[in-house]
């Protein structure tokens, strides 16, 4: 009941704090709406037992992620931005109609598929902690958690050389 | 750590909240027009793809013979969250060049390759 509660509220906080993120036109204020969402996120994670998500959301996105963008921000001295989908009536009521859709059509599978709720039988497993994952990520994810490696260098190689800028 | 049979919550709950988080985000993406506010939207609509993964991996965590796909469930989350850090990395970088061009991060203005 209790788990229930909390959840509610979490999911709560994080659909809040979402349209606080897409909506407000100071974009430090997004920032920041992002940073609470991710953290309710952590919290769902958690509740689900997944601990070792909840420990990686929290450091990756509210952490390092943010910190990033709010960089950006203040590098940029972008103090307002347009409202959303100003001057645009047309295209902004498609983007809304768009994402009405979507997130319909998502609701409507998810309600499809309650009554596949499956029996939570007892001797549940537990395979939220650290421990399990490291060992699926060292043995049957190795390669793709190389290549994830790979990829993070060439994504931080790539950000340097942009940033860079040209040669004096 | 709870333990998952105590949790009295339907996973579809779950799919709901990834839903409705990622029609927010899609809207962000597809009304605005500042560079930074679109990434951000983005960054709802990866943790919300997250959110469906995480779903899942809870359903089938409940039993175990389907132990495994709970586990490369969030094997694949682990991979979503450092695929969307070095997104934002290079991301933030290619707005700070575009910035550097147009004085702008106004998506409409990097136009040169529109006809």
């Amino acid at each position: 009941m209790v788990v229930t509660i909390i959840f509610l509220v979490a999911a709560a906080i994080a659909v809040v704090f979402a349209v606080l993120t897409v909506v407000p036109r100071d974009p430090t204020k997004n920032v920041l709406s992002l940073v609470i969402m991710s953290f309710a996120m952590a919290a769902v994670f958690a509740i689900l037992g997944m601990d070792f998500l909840a420990a990686i959301q929290i450091i990756v996105y509210s952490g390092a992620v943010l910190v990033l963008f709010l960089f950006v921000i203040m590098l940029l001295k972008i103090r307002r931005i347009e409202a959303l989908g100003s001057g645009r009536p047309v295209q902004a009521l498609l983007g809304a109609l768009v994402a009405a859709g979507i997130g319909g059509m998502m609701l409507v599978v998810a309600g499809l598929l309650l009554p596949l709720q499956g029996a939570v039988l007892p001797g549940a497993v537990e395979t939220g902690t650290a421990f399990p994952i490291g060992r699926a990520l060292l043995s049957t994810h190795l390669f793709a958690f190389e290549f994830i490696t790979l990829l993070l260098v060439a994504a931080i190689v790539g950000a340097v050389y942009l940033g860079k800028g040209e040669e004096e | 750590m709870i333990p998952v049979e105590a949790v009295p919550i339907p996973y579809t709950w779950v799919l709901a909240l990834s839903a409705v988080l990622f029609a927010v985000g899609t809207l962000g993406v597809l009304l605005r027009r500042n560079g930074i506010a679109i990434f951000l939207s983005l960054e709802i609509m990866l943790n919300s793809a997250n959110l469906a993964f995480a779903a899942f991996a809870f359903r089938f965590a409940s039993d175990h013979a389907t132990a495994a796909a709970a586990l490369d469930g969030q094997v694949f989350i682990f991979f979503v969250i450092a695929v969307a850090a070095a997104e934002a990395a290079v991301g933030l970088a290619l707005f700070i060049v575009l910035f550097r061009c147009k004085g702008s991060i106004d998506v409409e203005r990097a136009n040169i390759l529109r006809w």
